[in-house]
């Protein structure tokens, strides 16, 4: 079985609340110079948004979410050695988070420096145990050892292996989420990427694996103990369809206009998504104590844990999906991890 | 992880007959193995019990001793690919030449197999009856454990030193034909020694030829040449279990920790199928059995009666392309012509043959004087048990 290595995934987009945060407590001022060189980096105008963001960081020596992307400028103007300085000074200044972390272990693997690039995954893993793009990219990573250690043990020279892999890591850079009409690139790399998934019915009623809720106790009862119910089979059914590795109808789970995380393309977010699901041998995701509340404008949240084992990993952290009803069905809106 | 720990246990389960390496413990305190290869076995026993971390540690440990300890490295990419994705055997490499893949899980399998193994205390091999004091040292080979043994001649008695995986034939053992690519069974002798300067690095740190074909060999007509225990090539390490033309091989280190313990020209080297282990009763009932056998031919021998003295002669006797019946001719002749014959043996050395047929190998000074000859020398005989007795099956000088 021939199997070409998984590439290595960075965050390009600073999706998780932690940096969105830190960006709110120390830029507001500057969000305006900073979008203007988010939108020219994903334009492909690299020296502009650099140039953008160098002022933003020179007003704001601080600001996490500017430096971050100056990190990933430079990574795309392939300068490895400039863009591992500002993200290694990133986990020097804000250790808790572990997307720098993750960034710096894709550009030491690009170099082929594993253990370096293990020991990163690792730290942004410790400071966020259920950060699955770390625990995938350290996947590949270990791969990417074995295959080094099984060259050894069989004496194949593969030189230039390495250099292909450096190349690949960079098309993935593109193609991951920034640039949407390259989105299927990193899934195409993946020959043993399993057949289609075959479309299945609507979400039933969920059985078996799925845990059923205890007692879900609606915090407001305007929208009534029916749509409570509603809301957690909506739910496990999402659980569902991702763990039947069924991507369309998981995808078909997420309202029109759910809010992509971290304003990404929402058909980026779906090709990501889709390998995501794919790739995997199995999947089996449960939602275990699941508990509903209901805002003023009827939009509903449930906050679970939400146990994820697939054949390579096995995670479970808290979630909360904020979900509203379009035509008679409950759909997601936002989706976070706590 | 689960399903390469049970490819370990399949590992273990395969030679049926050592079930009992199903419950090997840490190390045999007694036991003296190379320490990459002590590191190694301990991982692949760390995967058994499902002791992840620990077993990497142990290969990093192999691996930073010898880099070039290949299995090492193979089950570092096993441990390594089983963080990413799900394995179910030794050896995941994709696209791998299948030769090398197998001779690295025969290796692997060789190196557990023989890590089982526990020399026991009150027990000896079988085939070491007597050795001379002058002798320091003797090597026996388990062919079918991939285990050369080093025993030391302590005061008369056998103390185990140390064992070293080697690697033999490509074709297994019991040599019969040049080129057959096995490695003979017998007892043999190392002859000499080949420095590192006249060989090609394939011989790695040097070559200790020994005395194959020997005297029995090649009364049954077995023929071949060049059976050395040598090194290995500079960048080589692991080798599978058999690799070779029929030459006992062994990492360079082995090799020169081993030389300072041969004797050129007389250590023994017995190759066995498989070792058999003997009480040490047995072997002093053997011992004393064929030595007054030996002291009797002596006493025949001094004492002119040659009917008594060819009667130490088995039917196949042959010697020197001479058969039973010229040797007798030739003897009864020569013995006759003498007032007086002394015979005195020292230094005997004797060494029982493996395999099914009773034979045994002694070798002594033999310092023969009488009215009209003396002479000195080193001399060999085969015994063999014909009818009950111990008789010679060939002689010579040795």
């Amino acid at each position: 079985m021939i199997r070409r290595p998984r590439i290595v995934r960075s965050v390009v987009a600073c999706g998780l609340a932690t940096l969105m945060t830190l960006a709110l407590q120390s830029g507001r001022a500057a969000a305006a110079p900073y979008d203007d060189a988010s939108r020219l980096f994903r334009q492909g105008n690299h020296s502009a948004a650099l140039e953008k963001i160098d002022a933003v960081i020179a007003a704001n020596p601080r600001d996490a979410r500017s430096r971050f992307l100056k990190g990933l400028i430079l990574t795309e103007q392939n300068k490895p050695a400039e863009a591992i300085g500002v993200f290694t000074s990133l986990t020097e200044d804000y250790p808790e988070l572990p997307e720098p972390y993750n960034n710096l272990a894709v550009l030491y693997a690009s170099q082929g420096q594993y253990d370096k690039a293990r020991k990163s995954l690792e730290m942004a893993i410790r400071t966020h145990p259920s950060y699955a793009v770390a625990h995938e990219n350290l996947g590949d990573v270990y791969a990417k050892m074995a295959s080094e250690a099984y060259d050894k043990a069989l004496q194949l020279d593969r030189s230039n292996a390495a250099a292909q892999t450096k190349l690949a890591m960079i098309k993935d850079l593109f193609s991951s989420s920034v640039v949407p009409g390259k989105a299927g690139v990193a899934q195409a790399e993946t020959p043993e990427a399993a057949p289609a998934a075959p479309v299945k019915p609507a979400p039933q009623e969920p059985k078996g694996s799925v845990t059923k809720p205890a007692a879900p106790i609606p915090a407001t009862p305007a929208p009534g103990r029916a749509d409570g119910d509603a809301v957690i089979a909506a739910v496990e059914g999402w659980a569902k369809a991702w763990s039947a590795k069924d991507a369309d109808g998981y995808l078909s789970y997420y309202a029109p206009n759910f809010q992509v995380p971290g304003g990404e393309a929402r058909s980026a977010w779906e090709s990501t998504r889709r390998d995501r699901i794919i790739k995997p041998k199995k999947i089996e995701v449960t939602v275990g104590s699941p508990k509903v509340s209901f805002d003023a404008s009827g939009r509903a949240m449930v906050k679970f844990r939400q146990g994820y084992k697939s054949d390579t990993l096995d995670t479970s952290g808290a979630k909360t999906l904020t979900l509203v009803k379009n035509n008679d069905r409950w759909q997601i809106l936002q989706e976070r991890m706590n | 992880m689960q399903s390469l720990a049970q490819a370990v246990v399949a590992i273990l389960a395969a030679g049926a007959s050592y079930a009992w390496a199903m419950g090997l413990t840490p190390p045999p305190p007694v036991r003296h193995i190379a320490a990459p290869e002590a590191m190694l076995v301990r991982a692949l026993l760390d995967i058994r019990d499902h002791k992840f971390s620990s077993a990497l540690e142990q290969i990093d440990n192999a691996l930073a001793v010898n880099p070039n300890f290949r299995l090492a490295q193979l089950v570092r990419g096993d441990l390594l690919l089983a963080r990413s994705r799900p394995i179910s055997n030794i050896g995941n490499a994709a696209d791998a030449p299948a030769d090398k893949m197998d001779g690295l899980r025969q290796e692997a399998r060789a190196r557990l197999t023989r890590y089982g193994i526990e020399p026991p205390t009150e027990l000896a091999p079988r085939y070491l009856l007597q050795l001379p004091e002058k002798q320091k040292y003797a090597l026996v080979l388990d062919s079918s454990k991939s285990t050369l043994f080093v025993f030391e001649n302590a005061g008369g008695s056998l103390r185990y030193v140390s064992d070293y995986y080697v690697t033999i034939g490509k074709n297994g053992f019991e040599k019969l034909r040049e080129g057959d690519k096995r490695t003979p069974i017998g007892v043999y002798h190392v002859t000499s020694k080949l420095p590192q300067a006249r060989l090609t690095d394939f011989y790695g740190s040097g070559a200790f030829p020994i005395n194959y074909p020997n005297e029995w060999d090649m009364m049954r007509g077995r023929d071949g040449y060049g059976i050395w225990l040598h090194g290995t090539p500079r960048d080589t390490y692991s080798r599978p279990p058999r690799a070779s033309d029929g030459c006992i091989v062994l990492t360079n280190d082995d090799l020169q920790t081993l030389e300072r313990k041969l004797q050129l020209g007389s250590t023994p080297v017995v190759i066995t199928d498989s070792l058999q282990w003997s009480k040490p009763d047995e072997i002093d009932a053997l011992r004393s059995d064929l030595s007054s056998a030996i002291e009797r031919w002596r006493r025949d021998w001094e004492g002119r009666n040659s009917d008594a003295y060819l009667r130490h002669y088995a039917k196949s006797f042959s010697a020197g392309g001479a058969n039973l019946a010229q040797w007798s001719a030739q003897k009864r002749q020569v013995n006759s012509s003498k007032n007086w014959i002394k015979v005195q043996l020292s230094d005997l050395s004797l060494v029982l043959y493996p395999g099914k047929q009773e034979l045994a190998v002694a070798t002594f000074d033999q310092d023969y004087s009488s009215s009209n000859l003396s002479n000195r020398m080193m001399k060999r005989q085969y015994w063999i048990r014909e009818d009950g007795k111990w008789r010679i099956v060939y002689e010579g000088a040795a």
